[in-house]
């Protein structure tokens, strides 16, 4: 549409000598039809993606925020305002703090392990390997595989009673481990889950940006008498720091978000209880339950609203972390 | 951003069919959702056969628990249900609390089907308060009692059919055997769950966690604490597996012999064979004796939301598939045990045999089941939810170390939030 309307508008100003105005009856109406198109056709062209955040990414933020006002169940023909209730509510029950608590302990032993694990993975893959393309393919594989079919191997692998985890236990004479019961074991099992399938991805990421450092500086490295050991930590890191921000920012933001993984690592077929006394649910498997299992929407859209104000705050400090550490990376350079 | 987009997909699946098009040349096409395995597939083209203006679009999900969860998320949009839509007899207090978007079949059924086509209790746990009938029965779960034959013999206790009456005649001698059996067992459990044992007592009470007037009734009902004290007790002896129901551990705990008895609902005996596996094949065995009577696990029913815009013609098949003879050839096609008392009597049911558990003349032995079962129970709203979401996870607890005491304080709890 946009280029018919440059080519009509365009051919009558080429008619005419430069220098010499055209008649303003003749042009107008095409002239402003060109001006419009420089002036909102950008808008134009970028409009369907603020259409389509509009309605599925803004609305619904707002509406559950409405919701969230209300004593409004799944099935509820007049819900009744009750201002703040729900969040008065939320702030007062237990079950909130404990999978507050399991997210963040969840998130933790997942994110820090995998980043370090990452980083390690990519500089092994940097160096001089046989079929570089067949192992960097190898450690993606775990994140091509479905999350519902890995959820389910895990699941199995850390049974408590028949499980392959607890087998090899006994073998190494070690004591079995209750990976349901155990609270702590059950983070550290889900963490293995998270940890398996996102730890190849990141390495791909930081794999990349190391490739991206230029060989000089290692070159000049070797020169100063640098071994391998000390070019990875005065010039690899260094220079990864943008990149592990990223890593970290989009780890926090998927980690505090946690679902799929609870939710098949309960025993109980189909459960959103997150073990027999919530020792592994997390917020949004939580909020799920709110919703869908015992339909508080009002209750479940406050919940959604608190782990949005979370995140934010969390990829808030993330940004600070950011501009400082980039800053220091700078003022060394 | 792939999460959204089969998001989309979904939903644009979702609108596609919106149920119910009367087309030109006069058919009137219905749809039909039901879970697991009903029986059905053979019966919709029979039925096509015989109404010719009638085309049947069946939807089949495989789990129940995912199905009902998407059941009640369309009640409350208001679209997207079937035309005919089954609903498992532990979610049916939730729909008869939402009685209002359901057709009273008593009044849009066909006039020739009566309360005596059905069991009593199958007919009355179908209505609502004000007596509206939501649900046509369509299958049924009796209980009785499954055990091993060798593992009773190894730890001592009596395994032929008549010796293992006195065992199961009551709750307290079935705990009392659990005791004597754990004792020579070697560490194999009496039974492998508390919450399966726990349901099972549950529902023989009069009422459920809700008295007819729908308060809740967890802590003022003495039955619902005497219960739980006597199977939590047994747990702390030691009768638990502790293997959750239809876990994956669950299902090797069949296989390993983890444990001796088990709850059984007719359904149950397939799921024994197959978990168990051939090579413990006669080991099997079911009594016709249950702790307490009798009772009922499962079954369905069907229903006609208000959102159906051919209720008459729904009902109308509702009532065709609900019938006795139909239901028999669900029975022949995937072991639905019918909720019909002509069906119950038909020679079919009589003559079926298990080979698995030993030759046993099952049909016969479950019709008789059938008949044990006293009153409907009543169940409150919220009320199949509590038996799965409060008293399921607290009695996990304490298998999995928490005292009674808190385990019991955990149910108070998650039933006063459920029933919020």
């Amino acid at each position: 549409m946009s280029t018919t309307v440059s080519a009509t508008t365009g051919s009558p100003a080429g008619e005419h000598p430069a220098g010499e105005p055209p008649p303003a009856r003749k042009a107008t109406w095409r002239d402003r039809l060109g001006r419009w198109d420089v002036k909102y056709s950008p808008y134009l062209y970028v409009a369907p993606f603020f259409v389509i955040f509009g309605v599925v990414g803004l609305f619904p933020l707002l509406y559950t925020a409405y919701v969230s006002l209300f004593d409004w169940e799944l099935i509820d023909d007049n819900p009744s305002f009750i201002g703040f209730g729900n969040y008065v509510l939320l702030m007062s029950d237990p079950q909130f703090w404990k999978v507050l608590t399991n997210t963040f302990s969840i998130f933790l032993l997942s994110a820090i392990p995998q980043v370090i694990m990452a980083v390690l993975l990519a500089a092994l893959l940097n160096t001089r390997l046989r079929l570089p393309t067949g192992w960097r393919i190898g450690i993606l594989m775990p994140y091509v595989a479905s999350l519902v079919a890995l959820g389910i191997i895990f699941a199995n692998l850390f049974g408590p009673n028949f499980g392959l985890v607890n087998g090899i236990f006994e073998l190494l004479g070690l004591d079995r481990v209750d990976w349901q019961a155990n609270r702590f074991a059950s983070h550290v099992a889900i963490a293995i889950m998270v940890n398996w399938r996102w730890t190849g991805y990141n390495a791909l990421i930081v794999l990349a940006a190391m490739q991206a450092i230029p060989r000089e500086l290692h070159e000049a490295a070797v020169v100063d008498g640098a071994g391998p050991v000390r070019r990875f930590f005065s010039v690899t890191l260094p220079l990864l720091r943008p990149t592990l921000i990223f890593v970290v920012v989009t780890a926090t933001i998927g980690g505090l978000q946690i679902f799929t993984e609870p939710k098949l690592f309960d025993a109980m077929p189909g459960s959103n209880n997150g073990g027999s006394t919530n020792q592994f649910q997390t917020v949004t498997l939580f909020m799920y339950q709110s919703a869908f299992e015992r339909e508080d929407l009002g209750y479940a859209s406050a919940i959604a609203w608190v782990l949005f104000v979370i995140i934010i705050l969390v990829a808030l400090i993330n940004f600070m972390l950011t501009r400082r550490i980039a800053s220091t990376g700078e003022g060394r350079r | 951003m792939s999460f959204t987009a089969a998001a989309a997909l979904v939903l644009a699946a979702c609108g596609g069919d919106s149920g119910g098009e009367q087309s030109a040349d006069g058919t009137i096409e219905l749809t039909i959702s039901t879970f697991g395995e009903f029986g059905y597939d053979d019966l919709y083209a029979e039925y096509e056969r015989l109404h010719p203006n009638i085309k049947i679009t069946p939807h089949t999900t495989g789990q129940g628990g995912p199905y009902h969860e998407a059941l009640f998320t369309k009640l409350g949009a208001g679209s997207g249900l079937d035309d005919v839509t089954a609903v498992e007899e532990g979610h049916m207090s939730d729909v008869l609390a939402k009685s209002s978007r359901f057709n009273d079949l008593a009044e849009i059924g066909p006039a020739g089907v009566t309360p005596d086509r059905w069991l009593d209790w199958k007919y009355e746990a179908g209505r609502d308060k004000d007596g509206k009938l939501i649900g046509y029965g369509t299958d049924i779960g009796p209980l009785a009692m499954c055990y091993r034959k060798d593992l009773f013999e190894a730890a001592g206790l009596p395994s032929d059919p008549e010796g293992v009456k006195k065992l199961f005649e009551s709750w307290d001698s079935y705990f009392a055997a659990g005791d004597q059996f754990v004792k020579g067992s070697g560490g194999v459990a009496w039974f492998d769950s508390a919450s399966q044992i726990f349901n099972a007592m549950q529902n023989q009470l009069p009422t459920g966690y809700f008295d007819r007037q729908d308060n809740l009734v967890v802590e003022s009902n003495p039955g619902i604490k005497k219960n739980w004290d006597q199977v939590t007790a047994a747990v702390e002896r030691g009768q638990s597996a502790g293997l959750v129901a239809f876990s994956n551990e669950w299902n090797s705990g069949f296989k390993g012999s983890s444990f001796a008895t088990k709850t059984c609902p007719s359904w149950m005996l397939g799921v024994i064979e197959e978990q168990a596996g051939p090579e413990h094949s006669g080991q099997w065995a079911v009594s016709g004796v249950f702790p307490g009577g009798g009772g009922n696990w499962g079954g369905s029913y069907l229903t006609v939301p208000t959102q159906s815009e051919h209720p008459k013609e729904a009902a109308e098949l509702a009532a065709w598939l609900t019938e006795p003879e139909q239901q028999i050839k669900a029975f022949k096609a995937k072991g639905a045990f019918p909720s019909q008392v002509e069906a119950l009597e038909s020679p079919e049911m009589a003559e079926a045999t298990n080979d698995y558990f030993g030759g046993v003349r099952d049909g016969e032995l479950f019709v008789e089941q059938a008949h044990k079962v006293g009153s409907a129970q009543y169940k409150g709203p919220g009320d199949g939810k509590i038996q799965e979401n409060a008293a399921s996870p607290a009695l996990q607890a304490v298998e999995q170390g928490r005292s009674p005491e808190e385990g019991w304080q955990q149910l108070v709890n998650g039933a006063q939030q459920i029933a919020r």
